[in-house]
């Protein structure tokens, strides 16, 4: 149980329950099912690319284009939702294409010619973000009755409370993350190639091929969370989701994953992402503090959890010598 | 001697300066005029230097600490933060315009700047943390302090002393032009007269080796990051200035990734061990051009993102051992499995 790996997910989840506690004795009404699947609600998008990072940073790479995929998917999906008239039926799996071929052309560029996944994905975040100008500079308003439904229609439980369907469709994201992560060959591959690259390739893995797979897998959960993010917000906007490459990672970082790939969990992403939803309900619920305090506490949360990896980090003995 | 010309370190970004200058000079034969209008000179070119000064001092901290192996993030939260207090202090004092108190804002904005750049390089190179990760943290939580420090607010401020670093002029040239070329010119004769610059990159290619050599690694790589807090704060003073506000949500905004994209663009490989500050210097002028060249031409600004994308991807390929190999030699035998050099990420 107190087994190393697993130690900075059960901080995370004691952090979670400690934070969710101090919010119920402080505020009234904060102590409620709601408030929790509010959590789910208002960060479902966010659940869904941050599963997709942390396969990147498992491998022991870093995605930072997937806010901008997640702003280029909701631009592309308004484009071509209520200018050219598509069905969503089309629509939909045209965007998670999309989203997964960019992700492949990143990764096969950062695998055939060795360019650190940084400056390739840096260089990805810009050309998405670019594309979205280039359909257009304005919000483009979704109208369409298929999208309004899905982001409107509540999935009720029988004490009241309610979920909405983007939750599921991120719920079923962890799980079968969950499930390639410990019990598919392409899971085992990913902890492969973050434990050491040299050795995987060594053993005979296909490292190429599995890299190229992960940022496909990372640009496909990017624009699964853009369509997530479209029914949130009924929208396409070149301006959405700026800085969602940040919060990502950081839950990655909070829910255990250590950044030098190898070692971290799903689940512990998944509770990376409620740990700050919990900080933004308590900013919300306290009033008086700005939403500014939101961005400084991740930051302190950050710092904190970096230099508990690193104390891991030196006992696993896996650090950079200086 | 073509050998000798395109072996030449600048060659290739000044090739690719004067292509975008050319450009514009085609596209709009008015470019290169400088008229003088009320004893100063106006004209894109002047523009340029003008509005690429804060871009070209950021990049020259961006520089070294790239040479010691590292990367900052922090960069545009920092230009956000030293604009901040700047303008802070300035608006709380009595009497705007007295020197005192402008001298006491920049002091107060590059101490602040210094002390959070020693906080990067503390997490480096104390703490052993990977520097993208390291200097992350203050990239989150800098954006938070910075709009702690103004409320939330846009401060505005009415000061012409302070206006002076910005938007100043002296002998006929903006006053952000003379800043920037002092930075410059005293981070060269520092770096390349003494033995500084040779230690940063030493470091970079192999800071356990430099250490058993004798070399401190660690006060080196400490002394990269708080130089780039400091270029990065002056920044920060000059675009405050500039529009006499702090804006602690917007100022400096992506200005770590034109940094970044400058210093590589100028030479210097991300890998670390060798830095280029002249390179740096003409890359972030190329990206300035660019911008500027996307303003005239009439293309919406935004679309400058793509061009930007299309130039990184381009300048990493050429960087890439890997695809100059194959271009080179397009039946090179594949390599063993085990031959496979393997990339430390960053």
């Amino acid at each position: 149980m107190f087994k190393k790996p697993y130690f900075p997910v059960l901080v995370t989840v004691g952090l979670f329950v400690l934070a969710f506690a101090v919010g119920s004795v402080r505020y009234t009404g904060f102590f409620s099912t709601q408030v929790l699947l509010n959590l789910l609600i208002d960060n479902a998008f966010l659940l869904i690319v941050a599963v997709g990072m942390t396969f990147v940073i498992l491998s022991g790479g870093i995605d930072l284009s997937v806010g901008s995929v997640v702003a280029l998917t909701t631009m592309m999906s308004a484009a071509l939702v209520e200018q050219a008239d598509w069905p969503p039926y089309i629509v939909i799996p045209l965007v998670l294409l999309a989203g997964t071929a960019f992700g492949s052309m990143m990764g096969a560029i950062i695998h055939f010619f060795r360019i650190q996944p940084f400056i390739v994905t840096l260089a990805g975040m810009f050309l998405a973000r670019g594309l979205c100008y280039v359909i257009s500079i304005d919000t483009i308003t979704i109208t369409d009755p298929f999208y309004r439904k899905m982001a409107l229609s509540k999935i009720r439980f029988p004490d009241g409370s309610f979920i909405s369907i983007s939750v599921v469709i991120a719920l079923i994201v962890v799980l079968l993350a969950v499930y390639m992560a410990h019990y598919t060959r392409f899971g085992r591959n990913t902890y492969a190639i973050g434990g050491n690259e040299q050795s995987a390739i060594l053993m005979g893995l296909p490292v190429g091929r599995t890299k190229i797979m992960i940022y496909a897998f990372s640009g496909f959960c990017s624009a699964l969370g853009g369509v997530v993010f479209t029914f949130y917000m009924l929208s396409g906007y070149g301006l959405h989701a700026v800085g969602l490459e940040l919060d990502a990672i950081a839950a990655v970082v909070i829910g255990g994953t250590l950044l030098t790939g190898g070692v971290g969990y799903v689940a512990g992403t998944f509770v990376g992402v409620m740990i700050q939803g919990v900080i933004q309900t308590i900013i919300t619920f306290e009033g008086t503090l700005s939403s500014w305090w939101t961005k400084i506490v991740i930051g302190i949360l950050l710092f904190a959890f970096i230099i508990l990896q690193r104390i891991f980090n030196v006992s696993l003995s896996k650090g950079r010598a200086l | 001697m073509w050998k000798r010309i395109t072996g030449y370190h600048l060659f290739w970004p000044l090739v690719a300066l004067a292509a975008l200058l050319l450009f514009n000079l085609v596209y709009n034969p008015g470019f290169f005029a400088i008229r003088i209008q009320s004893g100063h000179l106006y004209g894109s070119l002047i523009d340029i230097l003008n509005y690429g000064s804060p871009l070209m001092l950021v990049a020259i901290g961006m520089t070294l600490v790239i040479a010691t192996g590292g990367i900052d993030l922090s960069v545009g939260s920092l230009v956000a933060i030293s604009g901040a207090i700047a303008c802070l202090t300035i608006s709380r004092a009595a009497d705007q315009n007295s020197l005192g108190v402008v001298i006491t804002a920049i002091a107060l904005a590059l101490g602040l700047s210094l002390l959070l750049g020693l906080w990067n390089g503390m997490l480096v190179a104390g703490a052993g943390i990977q520097p993208i990760v390291a200097t992350l943290i203050l990239m989150v939580a800098g954006r938070g302090i910075a709009q702690l420090i103004t409320s939330g607010q846009i401060i505005t401020i009415n000061s012409s002393t302070y206006k002076y670093i910005g938007a100043g002029w002296l002998l006929m040239l903006p006053f952000s032009v003379f800043i920037v070329a002092a930075v410059w010119i005293v981070t060269a004769l520092i770096m390349r007269r003494t033995a500084l610059g040779l230690f940063m990159e030493s470091v970079g290619s192999n800071p356990t080796a430099s250490r058993l050599a004798g070399i401190r690694s660690r006060a080196v790589i400490v002394t990269a990051y708080m130089f780039c807090g400091l270029c990065a704060g002056i920044a920060g003073l000059l675009i405050s200035s500039n529009v006499s506000s702090a804006d602690g949500n917007n100022a400096g905004l992506w200005l770590e990734l034109d940094a970044i994209l400058a210093v590589v663009i100028g030479g210097t490989a991300l890998t670390g061990g060798r830095f280029r500050l002249s390179g740096t210097i003409i890359g972030a002028l190329i990206i300035q051009t660019m911008t500027t060249t996307i303003y005239t031409i009439g293309v919406p600004p935004e679309v400058n993102l793509v061009v930007k994308a299309i130039v990184v991807f381009a300048v990493c390929l050429i960087q890439s051992e890997r695809f100059r190999a194959r271009l080179t030699r397009r039946r090179k035998p594949r390599p063993v499995a085990a031959d496979q050099e393997v990339v430390r990420h960053v």
